[in-house]
């Protein structure tokens, strides 16, 4: 909104700032696009210059990320979170309000250049919805009169430094505390821990304790901390993965609220395990309203020696921690898509193997953990292996935060010994009449009722938080629908079945929920979501057709009751009798098909 | 001791390093592919190449051998997964055979044939692309882009040049050329650059080449793709 400032000064700042690395490209994009709204064509050229990159390498990096853009947005950049917790709380008739209002269409930017709106994936304020950004600034518990009020905000240019502060709010919604939230940390008692005890005496206690990964694939925490201290490098690195991308969590927000000391106490204890001496916190974007309050308990902990240089007067414990931000990619999550991310580049899963672990950031061995794992290596640094196995289950010990969100009385987070079961948690949340639960966000499972005696476990339902519940006045095949568009929007677009299937598993869903699609068209989806779930390079794509796979299996009456005709097959199909027509004339175009022909 | 797995009953032997893709070539086994090419890093984004591997999903040329392992190669499960890649290849682009200058030397063709790929029955998304005709030598029809990313690398890691990077995201993933203009004739490709060789598809063709081989006799036309290779491997393709 600082448009006398001129683009060769900004960026000289920002190349200051982040060590003229090209490393660092996306960091220094996401400073110019604040700066700017836009990437303007001129700092494409200033920066490939500076940093020895092309100007299509910078093109693709913007081109890959939703929030970097190389046309101007409005000075007010709104976008209304579109997953379908914030649609069934109105956050659909609430961005049509505000279009009108403020005379732009949502997906465009208004002509005179004050206002862009549009729709985003998840901005994690499943609980506290409708919620939408301005400008990367988290807006929460949107009502129509919240919506006049911002209108009259934009069209008055009110800088949003002077927006009232209640637009703004998030409120933690803790519901239920266990082991991890009931209790506190005596600060630097886990980094002790490592130093007086040693890294292979705590890797001994975090084995003991079982702890398995919570940012969804459960895999063991000493496995992975023991293979990247065995790999032979230099240097060694920390990431703690706080992407948060799957819709419908918000878990890591409120522990990156609430307990960013403790998570920063856990990735110096990993570093000290390691012998790690960088550590980067991967921030989505969304929580870009967090940053300062994470930068000033960076500043405070090394103020007093838990950071930096001889942590703890321990010479040779030297490690620090960097915040990088996302630009909305939920693929980024994926920890080699990550790293990519982290090292500027468009965030496309590697090749594994090398795993991270030995060929992370830049090369260098890397541990890439979840928020709520970092949190709990750290607890049980200080408080043993036998206080954590106190609660959960023989696969999955301790406890798990869950982000509940949906039709229910109290939205919220929720910490429960693993091994839960789904009524247990339906009933505490004060959630009635339910059609189905949604474990584990879209690319999770669909549970009907029958099934809620299951159980939150790595052996039963695993999940890195999400709980998403619909009542039976649900439309399910529009959650369905939500899905699998989230999935074509966050495809990377790097491998065939995911780029392209996603896109076909849309269109012949939509041909259903329109009520055009044949049994045929269901025989189709599967085909494709079986290839994607086969043939893809990574988990996103692996699990995308999960909405469509999973809904036809646990509700096919749904489906069904949408066909055209469930009886009636054509038993001389006219539009493939034109076929051999159409090789020869080599024609495939709308005019040589005929409409209904069947597929 | 020497190395091998099992590739559809045939051991093939291999080195510590290689990939199934790697040793199968050597060995003289098929294994499909388009964004595969042994003078380059390994790429895995097509998945044509797809086996498994003692019953496991995974794309031969990114997968490190094995020893002992048992690979499936000519399954009908396989091939029938392959001809609905191939379609997704298809449909998502826009490919008029009949109309290119590259078909019968066409690797997406050439394999669309061998897996026995006919109509395709996925909906077609008809993209709109442009051409960039813009240099003297060398024309590009993005619609006819597959993605494969051999000239990116190409350019990249032999010529030197990066003229080829990948923009966008998902199914608006597109190929950009390095320029002001964004245009090849602006760019600093040259025809005699590695990038100019290594397009799989009829999207980076030579400008003044009307049919030098005639339909029917082509590359493809006279044996199928599993016995004659990679089209950009002959000399007669790549002037
Ligand atoms: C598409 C995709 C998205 C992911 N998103 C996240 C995420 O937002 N947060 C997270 O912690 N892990 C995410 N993961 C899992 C990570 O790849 C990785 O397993 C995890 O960060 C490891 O940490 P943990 O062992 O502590 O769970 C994602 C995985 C995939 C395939
Ligand atoms: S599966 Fe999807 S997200 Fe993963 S690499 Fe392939 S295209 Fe990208
Ligand atoms: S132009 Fe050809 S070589 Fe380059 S990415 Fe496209 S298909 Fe591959
Ligand atoms: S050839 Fe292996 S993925 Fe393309």
């Amino acid at each position: 909104m600082t448009h006398h400032l001129s683009v060769e000064d900004v960026i000289a700042d920002l190349l200051g700032q982040w060590g003229h690395d090209s490393y660092n490209l996306l960091q220094i994009l996401i400073g110019v696009q604040q700066v700017f709204s836009h990437v303007p064509s001129a700092a494409l050229d200033l920066i490939a210059d500076k940093l020895s990159l092309t100007r299509a390498n910078l093109e693709g990096v913007i081109g890959f990320y939703s929030f970097l853009h190389t046309q101007p947005r409005g000075l007010y950049d709104l976008l209304i979170s579109d997953n379908i917790v914030d649609q069934m709380s109105g956050s659909r008739e609430l961005a049509g309000l505000l279009a009108q209002r403020l005379g732009v269409e949502p997906g465009t930017t208004r002509e005179d250049g004050v206002v862009s709106l549009g729709y985003t994936s998840c901005t994690g304020m499943g609980d506290q919805g409708p919620a939408a950004l301005v400008n990367n600034h988290a807006l929460t518990s949107l009502t129509p009169q919240r919506i006049e009020q911002i209108a009259g905000l934009i069209e008055e240019r009110m800088p949003l430094g002077e927006w009232p502060q209640e637009l703004f709010a998030v409120s933690e919604n803790i519901q239920r505390r266990d082991l991890l939230l009931d209790n506190d940390l005596q600060e630097g008692a886990a980094i002790d821990a490592v130093v007086s005890r040693g890294a292979e005496q705590l890797l001994g206690e975090l084995e003991a304790s079982g702890l398995r990964g919570r940012g969804g694939a459960g895999f063991r925490t000493a496995l992975k901390w023991r293979f990247c201290r065995d790999a032979s490098a230099a240097e060694r690195v920390v990431v703690c993965n706080a992407d948060e991308g799957e819709p419908g969590t918000f878990k890591d927000r409120v522990l990156l609220q609430a307990d960013a000391d403790r998570l920063f106490e856990g990735m110096t204890l990993c570093a000290g395990v390691i012998g790690a001496s960088r550590g980067f916190l991967y921030l989505r974007a969304e929580y870009l309203y967090l940053l300062e309050d994470l930068q000033q308990e960076l500043q405070r902990r090394r103020d007093a020696n838990l950071l930096g240089e001889a942590i703890l007067g321990q010479a040779g414990f030297d490690f620090d921690i960097e915040i990088h931000l996302g630009a909305g990619a939920y693929i980024c999550g994926e920890e080699s898509a990550l790293i990519e991310s982290l090292e500027g580049k468009r965030g496309i899963p590697r090749i594994r193997p090398p795993f991270p672990v030995t060929e992370g950031y830049r090369g260098r061995p890397t541990v890439v953990n979840n928020v709520e794992t970092l949190i709990a290596a750290a607890m049980i640094a200080a408080n043993g292996a036998e206080w954590f196995r106190s609660r959960g289950t023989d696969d999955s010990a301790g406890t798990k935060l869950l982000s509940i969100s949906g039709d229910c009385k109290r939205p919220g987070v929720y910490e429960y010994p693993y091994g839960v079961s789904l009524e247990t948690i339906l009933h505490d949340c004060g959630a009635e009449d339910v059609q189905a639960v949604q474990v584990a966000g879209p690319a999770g499972q669909c549970v009907p009722p029958s099934e809620f005696d299951r159980s939150i476990a790595f052996e039963d339902l695993s999940t890195g938080g999400s709980i998403m519940i619909f009542s039976r006045q649900r439309d399910l095949l529009n959650v369905v629908e939500n899905f699998s568009d989230f999935f074509v929007h966050e495809s990377c677009g790097f491998c065939t079945p995911c780029r392209v299937g996603t896109t076909l598993l849309q269109k012949r869903l939509h041909k259903v929920v329109s009520g055009h699609a044949t049994s045929e068209d269901l025989v189709m989806m599967e085909r494709l979501g079986s290839l994607m779930r086969e043939s893809s390079h990574c988990g996103l794509g692996a699990t995308a057709a999960n909405p469509v796979l999973d809904g036809m299996e646990k509700f096919p009456e749904l489906f069904a009751a949408r066909l055209k005709s469930t009886s009636f097959e054509p038993a001389f199909d006219l539009d493939a009798a034109l076929e051999e027509a159409r090789q020869i004339s080599g024609r495939d175009d709308a005019g040589a098909h005929i409409e209904g022909g069947g597929i | 001791m020497s190395r091998h797995f099992v590739i559809d009953g045939q051991r093939v032997p291999f080195e510590e390093g290689e990939t199934v893709m790697d040793a199968a070539l050597a060995a003289g086994v098929y294994i499909p592919h388009l964004c595969h090419n042994p003078e380059f890093h390994p790429h895995g984004s097509c998945r044509l190449c797809m086996v498994t591997v003692n019953g496991r999903h995974s794309a031969a040329c990114i997968t490190p051998a094995a020893d002992g392992a048992e690979v499936e190669n000519n399954s009908d499960v396989l091939m029938a997964q392959r001809r609905t890649l191939l379609q997704m290849l298809f449909v998502e682009g826009n490919h008029q055979c009949p109309a290119c200058e590259k078909s019968g030397a066409c690797q997406l063709q050439a394999v669309a044939y061998y897996c026995g790929m006919l109509a395709p029955e996925l909906t077609h998304l008809y993209p709109k692309r442009e051409v960039d005709a813009s240099h003297p030598d060398v024309a590009i029809d993005f619609n006819r882009c597959i993605l494969c990313e051999l000239c990116v690398r190409a350019s990249r890691d032999v010529d030197g040049k990066d003229v080829f990077a990948i923009s966008g995201r998902g199914i608006g993933t597109h190929l950009v050329v390095n320029s002001e203009s964004g245009k090849l004739g602006d760019s600093q490709f040259d025809a005699g650059d590695k990038a100019a060789h290594v397009c799989p598809v009829g999207a980076i063709l030579f400008k003044h080449r009307g049919y030098d081989v005639p339909i029917g006799e082509r590359l493809y036309d006279l044996e199928p793709i599993s016995r004659v290779g990679d089209v950009a491997a002959q000399e007669d393709y790549n002037g």
